[in-house]
């Protein structure tokens, strides 16, 4: 029988999955035995979502873009008569593997590791999970291994942390093993708080018995009995399903007293972040757990010593915990195969921003910026220029285009000013202007800075006064010396990986498009044509209709026309304030 | 439904069993059953726990989540996330506030819509996005955000209408 499956994670709800799911659920109940239906997370291509997949005998078919009219007829010519919507398949492979549809070469340059069930198992099913081979690896860590045995397995993977300062986790995990205490803890950090970034959202809403199953496995290794898996309070589909799974696996025997006859306990409950961004600094993230306001604390100790409640504590990353059943049950050979000397395995990418084909892609380490932004994410937008990469969101910063044959890895990345980051990878084209862009994620920093150090509190608003300025076409001389100055202080004297990677945004730009900030501070224009305050605005008279909604806006009385004639501004009494843009139906007004 | 989150709500006060570390799921619930954390709540959960009411205030100020303020029956939520920014979110943002007449983190007057900026909703592929309430809206332009936003206002007016006509009726 047809196995059909409707991608339902936040991408495809939020591109209508539900109403798709009703429509093929109510078809099933008219003709009841003609298919089975199930759902599942993100498979990725998020750009072309709603998908609808057709399983049967080792084929798939993914649809995209489906709208109920759609499963209607997915249901009447696939399901019914056998034949494929050639237009509407946007990937396929048969059972002897040959690959079509569309989208093919999206998923040709990766390797799906930590998606290995994404897209393609139920996540609210533990049962798929099992079926895939899940579990088998806990399996085998309890019943197999000694606690060192798994620590060394890790070791020798090169697994490295992906929460984005990318510490080597089986060391991380034999410090936390050598401590002795009464009591330890694990912890998933789940906080994702890159905004612009998905990836772990697209892991706990479309696998997350592969998280469980990682953090059962270090409790294990460490000789810990009790986990806790923080979660942002805005991935409310993500904590559903994690709550199931929790349910599921305690239910299965893979959580709770004596664990597969192994004498081994371990239980995990899910605590709600409650929206800050320092709550992603581990130090911070113990704090909110304990019901405080999350300030991070100096380190030394660290966590393996001193973590959750004082006790010795393993903090790692939803993607860390999600690769380590893979290399339990393939070994640790199998995983380093992939990656860089240095940086061994896959990583999972957001692909956003002004590329073509949007969404989660998963690459061996060492692929380069290029590949990523061409070959997988299909070019930019509107055949648009490619500027730059932004990578690890306000704690990273922009990587030029004319460096894009850089290689993802730990190495590579920071050699350029950026950071790995969690995985956010944002497209930027050529209207993107670098000053707006710095000072963007500063206004973010900044009012998330926790304000217990002064050099964060202070210096980072300092800097965002001074950029601000420069996009306001108020720029000083002197003032790009001064942001660097600054920034480095800042870098040098904060407390947490916040305030110390606050100034990167800014320290990136100025470093690869200083003339950016000079035209914007010596001739007072934007190049980039995007900050408003420095640019000209017009009419466009084949797009303008005349309503004359504008003029009513112009507070400065600056545009004029006849109602029904296409209107004009007058650029000197302009104060550049926008509203004619915001408020034209037609998109008539542009700016130059 | 209210009655079952107040039991909620009280019930979790009630159940509180001196674990530490529940003060931030304690004011979550509070919060889910008023829609805002109220004066009296916050000297409710501080005489069960035993935390002084400075310290509940303290961390209800740290987080972004918490409320102290009602909100309107409509949240808007404009994503200011990286991939939004880069496509037009401020123009979306500026739009929103002009079609409701509001700025950032206000109420409208008649209490029906709330405005806010989120950092990520996580379909940066469908950029710019807003959320009203718990729909998505994406791949937005001033003018759909605007028609979007008028759509809820014609929503509410007609059930206004349809309620007065009820009254008028009952008049009769
Ligand atoms: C300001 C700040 C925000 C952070 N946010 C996150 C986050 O959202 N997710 C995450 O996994 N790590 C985040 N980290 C890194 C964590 O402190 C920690 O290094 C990481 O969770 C360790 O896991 P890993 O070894 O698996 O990478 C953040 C760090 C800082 C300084
Ligand atoms: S940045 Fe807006 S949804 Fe991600």
């Amino acid at each position: 029988m047809k196995k059909v499956i409707v991608g339902m994670g936040t991408c495809g709800l939020s591109a209508g999955a539900q109403a798709v799911y009703d429509k093929l659920d109510e078809i099933l109940k008219e003709h009841p035995g003609t298919f089975s239906l199930s759902h599942t997370g993100c498979i990725g291509m998020c750009y072309r979502e709603p998908l609808v997949e057709i399983r049967e005998n080792g084929c798939r078919t993914i649809y995209g873009e489906v709208t109920p009219d759609v499963s209607d007829e997915i249901y009447k010519e696939h399901i019914v008569d056998g034949k494929t919507l050639s237009d509407h398949v946007v990937y396929s492979i048969d059972s002897a593997g040959d690959c079509g549809g569309s989208e093919a070469d999206y998923l040709e340059l990766q390797k799906r590791i930590v998606l290995r069930n994404c897209g393609t198992c139920n996540p609210e099913s533990i049962d798929e999970y099992e079926a895939a081979g899940g579990y088998e690896a806990l399996r085998k860590s309890l019943l197999k291994m000694k606690p060192g045995d798994i620590i060394e397995e890790i070791k020798n993977s090169g697994l490295r942390g992906r929460g984005g300062a990318g510490f080597p986790t089986g060391l991380k995990w034999s410090f936390a093993a050598q401590n002795e205490s009464d009591i330890k803890y694990v912890v998933c950090n789940a906080d994702e708080g890159d905004p612009g970034a998905f990836m772990d959202r697209s892991v706990l809403e479309g696998d997350p018995h592969s998280v469980l199953e990682g953090m059962i496995i270090c409790g294990r290794a460490i000789g810990a009995s009790s986990g806790y898996i923080y979660c942002r309070a805005e991935y409310p589909l993500a904590i559903h399903r994690l709550t199931i799974a929790i349910d599921a696996a305690r239910a299965k025997g893979y959580l709770g007293k004596n664990i597969l006859g192994s004498g081994f306990d371990f239980d995990l409950k899910i605590k709600q972040g409650a929206g800050a961004f320092v709550c992603g600094e581990e130090t911070a993230l113990f704090a909110s757990i304990e019901g405080k306001r999350g300030m991070p604390r100096i380190r030394p100790p660290f966590p393996a010593e001193k973590g959750l409640w004082g006790k010795p504590t393993n903090n790692n990353n939803v993607e860390t915990y999600a690769n380590i059943p893979w290399i339990i049950a393939n070994g640790s050979e199998a995983y380093a195969a992939f990656g860089t000397e240095k940086s061994k395995g896959t990583k999972v990418f957001a692909l956003a921003g002004k590329v073509v084909r949007g969404g989660l892609a998963e690459v061996p380490m060492g692929t380069t910026i290029h590949d990523l932004v061409f070959k997988i994410g299909g070019g930019i937008k509107q055949g648009k220029g490619f500027k730059a990469v932004q990578m690890g969101g306000p704690s990273g910063g922009c990587i030029p285009a004319a460096m894009d044959e850089t290689q993802v890895d730990f190495e590579s990345i920071p050699a350029t000013g950026a950071i790995m980051g969690s995985g956010g990878l944002v497209v930027l084209d050529e209207t993107a202007c670098m000053v707006e862009i710095a000072r963007f994620f500063l206004d973010f920093t900044q009012s998330e800075s926790c304000g217990r150090c002064t050099f964060c509190r202070i210096g980072t608003r300092r800097m965002l006064e001074i950029l601000t300025r420069i996009s306001m076409g108020e720029g000083q001389s002197g003032d790009i010396e001064k942001l660097v100055e600054f920034g480095e202080q800042v870098r040098e004297a904060s407390l947490c990986g916040l305030g110390q990677s606050a100034p990167n945004p800014a320290l990136t730009t100025i470093r690869y498009y200083r003339d950016e900030y000079e035209a914007h501070i010596k001739e007072k224009c934007c190049p980039a044509g995007s900050c408003t305050a420095l640019v000209d605005f017009y009419i466009d008279p084949e797009k303008c209709t005349g309503c004359t909604l504008c003029v009513k806006k112009c507070s400065v009385e600056a545009i004029a026309g006849e109602r029904k004639e296409p209107h004009t501004i007058d650029i000197e009494k302009c104060v550049r304030c926008g509203q004619c843009i915001s408020s034209c139906k037609f998109e008539a007004v542009y700016t130059k | 439904m209210a009655a079952r989150d107040s039991d909620r709500f009280t019930y979790r006060l009630w159940r509180y069993d001196g674990a530490q570390g529940e003060l931030i799921p304690l004011l979550q619930s509070a919060q889910d059953h008023f829609g805002y954390i109220p004066r009296r709540a916050i000297s409710y959960i501080s005489s069960v726990t035993g935390i002084p009411e400075s310290d509940v205030y303290g961390v209800i100020t740290f987080y972004s989540q918490f409320r102290l303020q009602p909100m309107g029956k409509y949240l808007v939520r404009v994503c200011a996330g990286t991939a939004c920014h880069v496509s037009g979110a401020k123009m979306i943002i500026e739009t929103v506030q002009d079609e409701l007449g509001i700025e950032v983190g206000d109420t409208t007057g008649d209490g029906l819509f709330t405005l806010n900026t989120v950092a990520c909703i996580g379909c940066c592929s469908l950029a710019p996005v807003i959320m009203v309430n718990d729909e998505t809206h994406g791949r937005l332009d001033p003018a759909s955000v605007r028609k979007i936003i008028r759509k809820y206002k014609r929503a509410e007016e007609e059930t206004r209408r349809e309620e007065s006509v009820a009254t008028c009726d009952d008049e009769t």
